[in-house]
Parts: structure tokens; sequence; C-alpha cells
């Protein structure tokens, strides 16, 4: 029997973001799962009332909210101080939370302050009679694990894409307010800027993960680089398919090698061993040898393809569905052009 | 306050990315095969926190020969495993306990730097802990920026959903920053800062305090590598129109 404490915050709107909503489906599936468990939910955000309305039918026993103007926006001390307050008030032996930036920034802090134990990028839950154990992967999603813990309370972070985002009926809830005491804060939180100044190219939620690889940028057959070539294409591709755009290397890499960048190429854009592991349904990676350090980051993409001159590399080794050996920028520039006629 | 930061960088070494990893059952839980013989990297993540900034001991020696060459900083060692299965908790204690330990360290000046994550456990919780462990409550996660302001205040980037970054602004030190992967690009080798460095790492080494870091209370039911392996169809001799329909097609799913 476990007391689990489902914890998470709202979004800039009030409402629950998506990442929140799936894991609520994980928590609700232990609190099932898990004979004579009770499930509670702790909201922290400027405004819960509305958010906890939204999920009023979900079968938690009880809503608790930490709420005001400092709790509306995210920021370590402020976050680690109202997720410590609900942990203290319920004293779960299960915490339960998705993986937004800010529960993974201040969640792990808040664990060892109660003495508790956390495990991050969970990206399973199963339960064997009474015992819990969750699914979670190593080395850069190289190898997956199942364990399970003797400490309590046992805070969860769960990795977007394992469980359906919850849905049902919304109604009124009757939010218990835990109050905070913060301490003289020393951190403003002064806005949010986008990585670059142009168009937005990462979209978490597009069907496909278009990756640029280096080879973009590297001189062509005719013994020159075509920069600018290379730029009107990927951007033309990414406005007419809706795509995220992926880089397979470190920009600090690229330029610290002396290689020129694609200009609307970011930090946050990298795929991989340094970078992210997104969850599109399908990618299409051109100019990228498709080396293990890069691949690692596809790790959740279902249907692979890739575009390069190379017909060994590593895209060939089994690592994507369909390898067309083919030189990128040809490919590209037909594939706007049928996507144009649309 | 007076001018100049205590930059403490948290690190540790891993495995070689390009190397094959293959888990094996160890008598304390789970390793990897032949890790004593796999060649290590410091930590990506912590080598941006490190350029940005400025396990076992026999591979630290070797693994110090290339980064002294890097910046110069002094090394305060721990000497214990490096595993991706030890609990973050486990190895935040010694981390704290080493930086509380460090001589003329001022927290009124203090900023412990680290990766955001490691590239073996990926938990991205051991920074939090160490700054929890050493009482600092402004802490920054994945972030690419850190600014120095006229007025001695701090500007934070850190990464956030989507693609964009929330500015923060911090009064000053203490504060604990986990990076992402920073802005600066890996210094080239400078034999001169080796030689430097490794006058005091070679000590530093030799005094290592051996660090109990490992899963207490944690059991591994099963470690493996999925067998994900695909069937690809290399497709060589099709004309680029047809190869951008295909495409073109499978986008359109």
């Amino acid at each position: 029997m476990e007391q689990i404490l489902f914890l998470t915050h709202t979004e800039k709107d009030g409402a629950l973001g998506k990442l929140a909503l799936e894991a609520l489906s994980g928590a609700l599936k232990l609190t099932q799962e898990l004979d004579g468990s009770t499930l509670t939910v702790g909201l922290v955000g400027g405004n819960v009332q509305p958010a906890a309305a939204t999920i009023a039918g979900c079968g938690a026993g009880a809503f608790l909210g930490v709420t005001g103007e400092k709790f509306a926006v995210s920021r370590y001390v402020s976050d680690a101080a109202a997720f410590e307050a609900l942990v203290r008030r319920r004293e779960p032996s299960i915490v339960i939370a998705p993986a937004t930036s800010r529960v993974s920034r201040a969640l792990p802090g808040v664990a060892q302050r109660v003495g508790g134990r956390i495990d991050t990028h969970v990206t399973g839950l199963q339960v064997e009679g009474a015992d819990l154990r969750i699914e979670r992967w190593y080395y850069r999603q190289r190898m997956l694990a199942m364990l399970t813990r003797e400490q309590r309370p046992w805070f969860m972070i769960i990795d977007g894409g394992t469980f359906e985002a919850w849905s049902g009926a919304s109604g009124s809830a009757v939010v218990e307010s835990v109050v905070v005491d913060l301490p003289a804060l020393r951190t403003r939180v002064v806005g949010e800027q986008a990585a670059t100044g142009g168009a937005a190219t990462i979209r978490p939620d597009a069907g496909l993960l278009f990756v640029a690889g280096a080879g973009w940028t590297k001189k062509q057959s005719d013994g020159q680089a075509h920069i600018q070539e290379a730029e009107a294409l990927i951007l033309d591709f990414l406005r007419k398919s809706g795509a995220s755009l992926g880089s397979s290397k470190s920009l600090v890499d690229q330029s610290g090698e002396g290689q020129e960048v694609l200009s609307f190429m970011t930090h946050l854009n990298q795929v991989g061993q340094t970078g992210s592991t997104p969850r599109h349904p399908r990618g299409l990676a051109t100019c990228c040898h498709g080396e293990e350090p890069h691949v690692v980051g596809w790790r959740f993409i279902k249907e692979r393809r890739a575009v390069n001159l190379d017909p060994n590399c590593g895209w060939a080794q089994g690592k994507a569905d369909v390898l067309y050996v083919a030189d990128a920028f040809q490919v590209m520039a037909k594939v706007n052009e049928l996507l144009r006629g649309d | 306050m007076s001018s100049g930061f205590h930059i403490v960088v948290c690190g540790s070494l891993v495995p070689d990315p390009l190397q094959t990893l293959e888990p094996i059952q160890g008598p304390a839980g789970p390793a990897l095969k032949n890790e004593m013989m796999l060649p290590s990297v410091l930590d990506p993540w912590a080598a941006h926190a490190l350029f940005e900034a400025a396990g076992p001991k026999a591979r630290l020696q070797q693994l110090m020969m290339s980064v002294a060459q890097k910046v110069p900083f002094e090394l305060v060692a721990l000497d214990g495993p490096a595993s991706g299965f030890s609990d973050a908790y486990e190895v935040a204690e010694p981390l704290a306990t080493a930086i509380e330990g460090i001589p003329g360290l001022e927290r009124e000046r203090l900023l412990v730097f680290g990766g955001c994550a490691s590239a073996s456990r990926d938990s991205g919780s051991t920074m939090q802990m160490v700054g929890e462990r050493l009482g600092i409550v402004d802490q920054f996660v994945a972030v690419d920026k850190l600014t120095v302001q006229a007025d001695g205040t701090l500007q934070l980037l850190e990464r956030t959903e989507g693609g964009r970054y929330q500015v923060s602004v911090c009064d000053g030190p203490p504060a604990v920053v986990a990076w992402a992967t920073g802005e600066l690009p890996e210094p080239l080798n400078n034999p001169q800062v080796g030689m430097q460095n490794m006058r005091a790492i070679m000590p530093a080494l030799q005094q290592a305090k051996p660090a109990a870091v490992g899963a207490q209370g944690m059991s591994f039911l099963r470690v493996e590598v999925p067998r994900q392996r695909r069937d690809t169809r290399v497709v060589k001799d099709l004309a680029v129109a047809e190869i951008a329909s295909e495409i073109v097609e499978w986008i359109k799913g």
C-alpha cells in the first residue's frame, strides 16, 4: 500500500500541460494496481483552481495547492519550497511528477531535503504483486534497466510519451491551500527568449524530426561550401513540412573546429549524446553519418530514414529503416518542389 | 564583495561515447563489461562547465593528462566508482563534503558549476543535491549562458521547452549552475597550461580520498541493450526525383 502524491505545476495560461496529464495517467495506473493505495494531487502555480477543476474527475482523493504570484514563475528557490511543503503536508511514499524543465530543476533538491531518493527519465512503471518497479535508460539511452528501491519517499519524474495524456470529465475540486514561507528572494525571473531571433525551429509536437548534419556546411562536389543554399533549402522544407529541426553535432563543437554553422541552428537543436532525445514518430537525417553519439538521441524515433552519399555510413548499419545514397542538396530541392505543388 | 569568484567545477569520467557498451552483472550490481579497460573522457556536460569556468585514480590520471592542457585549474580528486548505476544521492554527498573541505573557499564568492546531467546515469539530479547539501538555494539548471552584469548580478539563460530560454537575474554568489553545452568551444591544447596544472594535479591524485559511492537500497532486476537493429534498405541507384517522391509520400504518412 502506497501513499501516492502527484506533483505538478500550471502552465502560463493556468492549465495543465500535456506532460503533466501524461504523468497523471502514470500516477493513476499505480493507484489502481497497488492495492489499497491513495492518490493526492499537489499543484503549484499562480492560481491552481481552474487546473484542479479540469482533473476533478481523475479519482484523486484530495487536492493540495500552493498558489500566489511568486509561484506563477519557474524558479528553483520558490518551486523547491512549494514542492517541499506539499510533500511534507502529505508525507507520501511515492511522488510522481512530469519531466518538465520546471519539475526537473526543482524536484531533485526536494528529494534531498526530505531524505528521499529520486529517479528521473522514468519510461515505464510496473507492478508485480505489491512490488513497484520502474524502467529507465542508462548511458544515454544505450541500455534499459528495470529497478526497484527500498527507500521512501521515492520520487519519480516521468518522461514524456510514456503514458497517454489523461482525459476525463472536469468538475469542481476543493483545493486545500498549503502556505509556504519563502526566504528573501535573490533570483528574479525577468522573461524568456527564443534561442534565435528568427523562426522557431524546435517543435516538440511535430510529426517529423529533420536532422541537418554537419555535411550541409562542408565543401560539396564543386569544391565549395554552399551555406546560403543549404539554409534556404532547410528553412523552405521546415516551412512546408512543419518539421522540427535537429542538429547532429553540438554547435559549440562545430564553431570550435572553425567550421561555418547554419545561422538558425542553436545549441538547443542538438540531438544525441549532449543534446536532446526527442519523441517524434518519424525522423529524416540528412548529411549526417549516423555515428553512435548522435544516434543515441534517436532512441524514441519510430520510423527513420536518411539521405547520405556514403553507402557505408552508420545509418546503413541497422540504424535507419531506409538509407538513400544521394546528394541531400538535390533531394531536398526536389522534395521542396513536390511539397510546393500540394 | 571582494572581486572574483571561487568557482568549483564538479565532474566525473565516463566511457568514450564511441565505445560499444555492454552491461554485465558485477558483484555489487550491474557494471560494464571490461569497464576498467574502456577509454574514458571527461563527462561532456562537465567539460562544458569546466570550459565555461575557466573515478578510479589510475584512469583519472590518464584523463587529466589531456584535460589539464585546456584551462588552468586546481584539482580536488575523489577516488571512487564512476559507474552510471550508482545513485545521485550517494554521489552528491562526497562531492559536497569535498567542496566544504577546500581550504580558503569563501561562500559569498562561491559558484558551484557542473554538468546538468551525466553521460552515464543521465539523472540530472546530482548538482541540485550538492547545492542543497551546501545550503545553496539559488540554482540554475541547463544553463547555456551566464553573464556577470555591471552591477555584479548574474544573468543566466536556462533551457526550457520548445527551444526557448528562461532569463533570470541572481543577486550574486553563492549559486549552483548546472550547465548544458554553454557557448564556448573546447579550448585548444596549451602545453604550458598543462605543465602548470600537472605540477599540482599529481599530488592531488595521490591524496585523493576514497569515496564510497554506490546504490544502497536499489535493486536492478534487469539491465540490457535492446536489440533494435533495423533491416536497413539501402537505396543506391534511384533517381533524385523518385527518392524525393518516396520521402514526400512517407512524410505524409
